[in-house]
C-alpha cells in the first residue's frame, strides 16, 4: 500500500497536463505571472465541477448548514429558531390517563413536521439536523487530527527518513494492521460515558495513521524535488524547510484526502451509533434513527428511510466532492 | 527466496506480537478499573473485588500479566468469559467462527461472480453508455454503508414479501443446507454489495492498461475473436490483483461483519463482540479483538507471499 501511494505521488511530476486543463489552469490564473497561481474563487471552483459534482456540494452546504442551524437554535436561541425541539414529544402524552391526546407517535409528512414524527413522536427533521451536527464534529475532528497529527508526522517522517522513520511508521504500521472497525469497537468499549467529544476523540485518533502514510508518501517525493535541494544548497535550516517547502505542498493532498476520508469516517460513526455504541440518547444521530425506527418498519418505512437517505447522500456527496478536489489537486501537483 | 520468506516471517511475527501488545494495553492501560469496569452497577463486596482481582491477575505487574496471557493465548487458551461462566473465549471462537467465515465467504463469491464480467464489460467498452452506468452503480453502490442495504433488503424480502426470514439463523447442520441458505442470502448479499463495487472498479482499470499492452494488439491480429481475447489473455494478468484484493478483504470482512451480524442476529464472531461490549465482558472483547486481528494480519502475509510466488515479475526484483 505505502508503495503504492509512493508510485502514485512519484509519478505525479510525470503527468502530463492536457490542453484544456492547462487553459483551465490560465483562466483561474488571471494575469498573473506564471509560477505565482493566484488562489482561484469559490465560484470559479463551483463552475468547474461537473453536474454531479454540483449537486454533491449543494446537498453538503445544505446538510452543514442546517446542522449548524439547528446547533445554534438549542444552545444559542433556547430553542427560539423555527425548528422543532428534537427530543421533545409532539403527541401530548398523559400519563394519568395512559392515553396520547392529538395526534398518533409515528405520524407521515405534514405542514408541522416535513418528514413526520418518529416512533415517540419526535419531530424527525429536527433530528436529522441534529444528526448532522454529530456527523459533521466527528468529521472535522477526524480530518483536523489527521491533516495536524497525521500531516506532520508523515511530513516530517518523509523529510528526515532514518531511525524516527522507522519507528514511527513501524507503530502506524501496528495500528493499521488491526481491522479499522475491531479496533474502534475495543477502544470505545473502554469508555463509560459515550458523548460526542470521546467518540470524535477515539475517531479522530485512528485517523491519524491514514494521514501519516498519505502525508509520507508525498513528503517522499517532495523531499527530492529541485526547489528542496535547491533550499538545501542555500544552507537553509532544516525545520525551514520543513515548515516552508514540505508541509505546504503536503498540505494540499492531504486536505483533498480529508474529503474521502470523511466520508468513511461518516459511515463508521453511522455503524457505530447503529450498534447503540456511539453517542448516547436522547441525543440524535443517523446511525441511532435508523436503530431505533427500524423496529417499525413494517408500519412507517419512511422514518428508516430518511435518516437513511441523509446517511447515504452525504457519504455519496463527500466522495464526489473528494474525488473531484484529488484530481484538481493532481493537475496541480505536476505544475509545481 | 528462501531469505525472502524469511524476512517476510519474521516481520509477521514481530507484526503479531505488537499487535497482540496493543490489545493487552489498551485494555489494561487506560484510564478505570478494569474490575469496577467488569462490576458494572451490580452488588460488590471488597472480597468479590478481591477475588476478581486475583483472577485476573491484577496484583501483578503489566509485563508478567502480559506475557502469562500471551504464552496461554499461543496454546490456544484465551482465558474465560467473566459473564457467562464457564464458557471459554476459544470455545466461543470456535463456535462462531464458522458462520461469520460462511457470511464472508458467500460475499466475496457473489461480490465476484457479478464484478468480474461488470468489470470486464466496463473496460471493453470504455467511455460509452456500459461503462458509465456500470462505473455510476458501482459509485453509488460504494456510498451506501452496508447497514442501509441490509434494512431494506429484509424490509422487502422478509416484510414485505415475507420470502426469507429476518432473523434466526439456521446452522447447516441443524436444518440442512436450504434453510442455512435462507437465512444466509441476505446478510451476505448486503455485504457482498460494497465488494462488488470495489473488485469491478479494480478488474475494470486494471483491464483498461492490459488492453493497450502490445500482445492484446498482437491476438488481436491474429484475428482471435473479441471474447477470447478478453477472458483469455486480457483478464488473466488483471486476476492477479483481484486475488490480492480478495484475500486482504477476506480478512477484512471477518472483523467486518459486526454489523450486519447484529442486524440480521447472526450468530457470528462479530455478533459475540458486540454483546461482550455491552455486557463489559473483558476477556472475551480481549480474545475475539485478538483473534480477529491476529487473523487479518496473517491472511494479509499468506496473501502477499502467494502473490510473490503467482508473479514471476515480483519474484525476481
Amino acid at each position: 500500500m505505502t508503495d503504492f501511494l509512493e508510485s502514485v505521488s512519484g509519478g505525479l511530476g510525470a503527468v502530463e497536463t492536457t490542453p484544456e486543463e492547462r487553459s483551465a489552469g490560465r483562466h483561474s490564473t488571471g494575469s498573473t505571472p506564471p509560477g505565482k497561481p493566484k488562489r482561484a474563487s469559490l465560484r470559479a471552483v463551483f463552475k468547474a465541477m461537473p453536474l454531479l459534482v454540483k449537486i454533491s456540494a449543494i446537498w453538503l452546504t445544505f446538510i452543514v448548514g442546517i446542522a449548524i442551524y439547528a446547533k445554534l437554535d438549542t444552545s444559542l436561541f433556547n430553542g427560539s429558531l423555527p425548528l422543532q425541539n428534537p427530543n421533545l414529544q409532539l403527541n401530548n402524552f398523559d400519563a394519568s390517563t395512559g392515553k396520547f391526546g392529538v395526534g398518533e407517535p409515528i405520524e407521515g409528512p405534514s405542514v408541522g413536521n416535513w418528514l413526520g414524527t418518529d416512533a415517540l413522536a419526535r419531530d424527525s427533521f429536527a433530528r436529522i439536523a441534529h444528526g448532522g451536527w454529530v456527523s459533521l464534529i466527528v468529521a472535522t475532528t477526524s480530518a483536523l487530527f489527521g491533516i495536524v497529527i497525521g500531516g506532520f508526522l508523515g511530513s516530517l517522517v518523509g523529510f528526515v527518513r532514518g531511525r524516527t522513520e522507522t519507528v514511527i511508521m513501524s507503530v502506524i504500521d501496528v495500528i493499521l494492521a488491526f481491522p479499522a472497525l475491531v479496533l474502534l469497537l475495543a477502544l470505545v468499549s473502554i469508555f463509560e460515558v459515550r458523548d460526542l467529544f470521546v467518540i470524535s476523540g477515539v475517531i479522530g485518533f485512528l485517523s491519524i495513521p491514514a494521514y501519516t502514510r498519505v502525508a509520507r508518501a508525498n513528503s517522499l517525493a517532495i523531499s527530492n524535488r529541485e526547489f528542496v535541494l535547491a533550499a538545501r544548497a542555500i544552507g537553509t535550516k532544516p525545520t525551514k524547510i520543513l515548515f516552508r517547502e514540505i508541509i505546504p505542498n503536503v498540505l494540499p493532498t492531504l486536505v483533498s484526502y480529508a474529503m474521502v476520508a470523511a466520508a468513511f469516517v461518516v459511515v463508521v460513526e453511522g455503524s457505530l451509533s447503529f450498534l447503540g455504541l456511539s453517542v448516547s440518547l436522547p441525543t440524535s444521530s443517523w446511525g441511532n434513527m435508523i436503530n431505533q425506527s427500524r423496529r417499525d418498519i413494517k408500519t412507517d418505512v419512511l422514518q428508516v428511510l430518511w435518516p437513511s437517505l441523509a446517511l447515504t447522500f452525504t457519504v455519496l456527496s463527500l466522495n464526489q466532492v473528494g474525488d473531484f478536489f484529488q484530481k484538481r489537486g493532481a493537475i496541480r501537483a505536476s505544475s509545481l | 527466496m528462501a531469505k525472502m520468506l524469511l524476512v517476510r516471517l519474521v516481520r509477521l511475527v514481530a507484526t503479531l506480537f505488537a499487535v497482540t501488545l496493543l490489545t493487552f494495553s489498551m485494555v489494561s492501560l487506560l484510564p478505570g478499573d478494569p474490575v469496577d469496569a467488569i462490576l458494572g452497577q451490580t452488588e460488590r463486596t471488597p472480597e468479590i473485588e478481591e477475588q476478581l482481582r486475583v483472577e485476573l491477575k491484577l496484583d501483578k505487574p503489566f509485563h508478567e500479566r502480559y506475557f502469562n496471557w500471551l504464552g496461554n493465548a499461543v496454546q490456544g487458551d484465551l482465558g474465560e468469559s467473566y459473564i457467562n461462566r464457564g464458557q471459554t473465549v476459544s470455545g466461543e471462537i470456535k463456535n462462531r467462527l464458522p458462520v461469520t467465515g460462511q457470511l464472508a465467504l458467500m460475499a466475496i463469491v457473489m461480490a465476484v461472480a457479478i464484478a468480474v464480467p461488470v468489470g470486464v464489460l466496463g473496460a471493453y467498452k470504455q467511455g460509452r453508455w456500459q461503462d458509465t452506468t456500470t462505473s455510476a452503480a458501482a459509485q453509488v453502490a460504494l456510498s451506501v454503508p452496508n447497514f442501509i442495504t441490509g434494512i431494506f433488503l429484509s424490509y422487502i424480502f422478509a416484510v414485505r414479501l415475507q420470502w426469507l426470514p429476518a432473523s434466526n439463523w439456521s446452522r447447516i447442520t441443524d436444518k440442512g443446507i436450504v434453510e442455512n441458505l435462507k437465512t444466509a442470502i441476505m446478510p451476505a448479499t448486503a455485504l457482498a454489495l460494497t465488494q462488488m463495487a470495489i473488485f469491478s472498479r479494480l478488474v475494470r482499470s486494471d483491464m483498461i492498461g492490459t488492453l493497450q499492452q502490445d500482445y492484446i494488439l498482437a491476438a488481436r491480429a491474429k484475428g482471435l475473436s473479441d471474447r477470447f481475447i478478453l477472458m483469455r489473455h486480457a483478464l488473466r494478468p488483471s486476476s492477479l490483483s483481484l486475488a490480492t484484493i480478495i484475500g486482504i478483504n477476506f480478512g477484512a470482512l471477518l472483523g467486518g461483519t459486526v454489523v450486519i451480524e447484529t442486524l440480521f442476529a447472526v450468530p457470528g464472531l462479530g455478533f459475540r463482540l458486540i454483546n461482550a461490549i455491552n455486557s463489559r465482558d473483558i476477556l472475551m472483547i480481549q480474545g475475539i479483538t485478538v483473534f480477529v486481528a491476529a487473523a487479518y494480519v496473517i491472511i494479509n502475509a499468506l496473501v502477499d507471499i502467494m502473490y510473490t510466488f503467482i508473479d514471476p515479475r515480483i519474484r525476481k526484483s
